[in-house]
């Protein structure tokens, strides 16, 4: 077992520290108070090449695995968390054209958005199919050449900005989810229009948008992965997702817990600083130990990935401890920080409303509890 | 237009500690990095490039670990890079760098521009780039804030005390730039990668054909006597109380500094 990076992620590391350093963090406050989406920012990414972490030079990514992707995402998300935000939507719709795509469909559409000059986002949530991705009612009827998409998606992150979209619609209602289909929709497709931006409790930069989709002819060798075999692009999504998601939430508890301690440092209480209590201490050490744990178990979901064995369960169990460790430790950290930890002053308010997010978005902590279950159940069951 | 970027690598200076012995900075447990405003004279040899293409290359004399410093020029951009690393280049002042750095400018041959930073935040000297000026026998622009290269001549706008001044010259040239001309770019992932496998030519001084006279101690007519670090600033003092209290405490305190009242 190893637990050093080699030399390439090393360099990539050190000099995504530096750019998150003197870029992303001095302006996080400013980025999330804009309530706009956050173009420089993402036109950095580009620049710098993020946004194809684990594509395939030949693909116009950088050849990396998914344990740099999430360091990475670790990075951008401690940083800025809107920032992190649009990296991990934007991987959903890198990841399955990546691994489902034609090669046609990989030259037209992964090639811009592993260069980042397009942005991606995934459609899979319904007003009544969520952690059911069965209960999907958005309709891909054939029609000739095409496939004609009917219906509603809500809640899509980067929705709006995007300009590629894998949108999954059921193409065999009878068949539930084994009559779901992937496709790859662009913006400014007749008949593919935005609604409403959700107003959220945090992240008011990202967009979360409804996709209205009305007799939207998406051309057949659109459609990414089989007919009818959507769900599994979908979940095999998702389970990069979650790997993404655990990501972000360890960005914003280590984030959380930066801040933490040097107020600790200065506060001073009964004439010495609130550090040298003992209360105080020991919920930084519980916060370390939580953020350290989260993420060795994020690092080993991505691990696993890269080494093709199988991570569902891993990216299930990261995702939920990780979201799960976020709440925790950012709400420990507003506690420290007292009074001044729930005024706007200080940016642990902030991550504690954003913590929120990861224990809904990708499979709710309940949904990843029904997953891990399922696995133990089989696995065990001797 | 080729471009030379003259680069050094310097300990990060912002907790100097000198040892008492040898009047020396300790390097120990000290991050090395790219001398600040070389960052910047790199990035403007790259935007010139990017403008009126040509070549950009980065050097620097220093130890085997200089290298380093030279592949980050690398991962900004920069398309060659050469260290010249020789023991007996040791010990060298400004006149014996700018002296070194000039032989190597003469041996890449074709140069239209050299760039360096204003100074380095270790030496604080400011020489080596007017230095090699003069070495070279071409024109020099010190404090250049702004640069702008048309029909082989070269506008620089000068930031000086109380002014701006606007000169022209013609090429090949020695400037030295400020930190404020540019916002150095992030290197790009792909670069970063680049510039980890690039190949860095290295000479040492025989490659140069350089006069060990004029290199290393030999070479050096200043000598560092001494070293130290400014001193540290204590924390005020903070006096509480009623006006009267405060006022009779502060009058106490001037005294006991032994302070004559003027």
């Amino acid at each position: 077992m190893d637990f050093t990076f080699n030399e390439d992620q090393q360099a990539i590391l050190d000099a995504v520290k530096e750019f998150c350093d003197e870029e992303l963090a001095p302006k996080a406050k400013e980025t999330d108070e804009a309530a706009a989406w956050p173009a420089e920012n993402v036109r950095k990414m580009a620049e710098l090449d993020l946004m194809g972490i684990p594509v395939p030079e030949e693909y116009g990514g950088l050849g990396m695995d998914f344990l740099t992707w999430s360091a990475v995402g670790e990075e951008l998300s401690r940083a800025c968390t809107t920032t992190g935000a649009v990296y991990g939507a934007h991987s959903l719709a890198l990841v399955p054209i990546m691994q489902f795509g034609t090669e046609d469909q990989k030259r037209k559409y992964l090639v811009p958005l592993a260069k980042g000059e397009h942005i991606g986002a995934f459609g899979l949530t319904e007003p009544n199919a969520g952690s059911d991705a069965g209960a999907v009612a958005t309709r891909a009827v054939k029609d000739g050449d095409h496939y004609l998409l009917n219906g509603t998606k809500i809640f899509i992150s980067n929705g709006g900005e995007a300009q590629t979209y894998v949108i999954v619609a059921s193409t065999d209602p009878s068949r539930g989810a084994r009559g779901l289909t992937a496709f790859i929709v662009e913006k400014g497709l007749p008949g593919f229009e935005f609604g409403k931006d959700e107003k959220k409790m945090a992240f008011p930069s990202l967009p979360n948008r409804e996709l209205i989709f009305t007799d939207c002819r998406v051309p057949k060798e659109n459609m990414l992965g089989r007919e009818n075999a959507g769900f599994l692009v979908a979940m095999r999504t998702l389970a990069v997702g979650r790997i993404g998601m655990a990501t972000g939430a360890v960005g914003v508890a280590r984030a959380a817990l930066e801040a933490a301690v040097p107020y600790t440092h200065q506060r001073e209480q009964f004439g010495k600083p609130i550090s040298t209590f003992q209360a105080i201490q020991f919920m930084l050490a519980d916060m370390a130990t939580e953020v350290d744990c989260a993420r060795l178990l994020t690092w080993r979901a991505a691990w696993l990935k890269d080494r093709n064995k199988p991570f569902e369960k891993e990216a299930a169990m990261a995702k939920l401890y990780a979201s799960e460790v976020a709440m925790r430790v950012t709400t420990k950290a507003v506690q420290i920080l007292g009074g001044y930890g729930y005024t706007k002053e200080f940016p642990v308010e902030r991550y504690m409303r954003e913590a929120k997010l990861f224990e809904i978005v990708e499979g709710t902590s309940e949904i990843q509890r029904m997953v891990i279950a399922n696995h133990v159940l089989r696995e065990l069951n001797r | 237009m080729n471009a030379v970027v003259c680069i050094k690598q310097v300990p990060e200076t912002t907790d100097v500690r000198v040892d008492p012995k040898t009047n020396a900075l300790i390097r120990e447990g000290v991050k090395s990095i790219v001398n600040p405003v070389d960052e910047n004279a790199i990035e403007a040899a790259l935007r010139l490039r990017d403008q009126h293409g040509g070549k950009v290359t980065v050097i620097t004399m220093g130890p085997p670990q200089a290298e380093e410093a030279l592949r980050q020029a690398l991962a900004m951009g920069a398309d060659e890079a050469i260290l010249l690393s020789d023991p007996a280049s040791r010990g060298s002042d400004t006149l014996a760098t700018s002296y070194a750095l000039a032989l190597m400018v003469r041996k890449i041959g074709d140069v239209d521009l050299v760039l360096c930073g204003k100074q380095a935040i270790d030496g604080d000297t400011g020489q080596v780039g007017p230095g090699l000026a003069e070495r070279l026998g071409i024109p020099q622009v010190t404090f250049a804030i702004g640069l702008e290269v048309t029909d082989g001549k070269l506008r620089a706008r000068r930031v000086l005390d109380d002014f701006f001044e606007v000169v022209e010259v013609k090429l090949p040239a020695v400037v030295t730039v400020v930190k404020q001309i540019n916002d150095p770019r992030h290197p790009s992932m792909r670069n970063v990668l680049k510039a980890k496998r690039a190949e860095i030519t290295k000479w040492t001084l025989a490659d140069l054909n350089a006069d060990p006279k004029q290199a290393g101690f030999d070479g050096s007519p200043t000598q560092v006597i001494k070293v130290w670090p400014p001193a540290k600033r204590g924390g005020g003092k903070r006096l509480e109380g009623s006006a009267d209290e405060v006022v009779d405490e502060l009058a106490q305190a001037i005294k006991d500094m032994n302070i004559a009242a003027g």
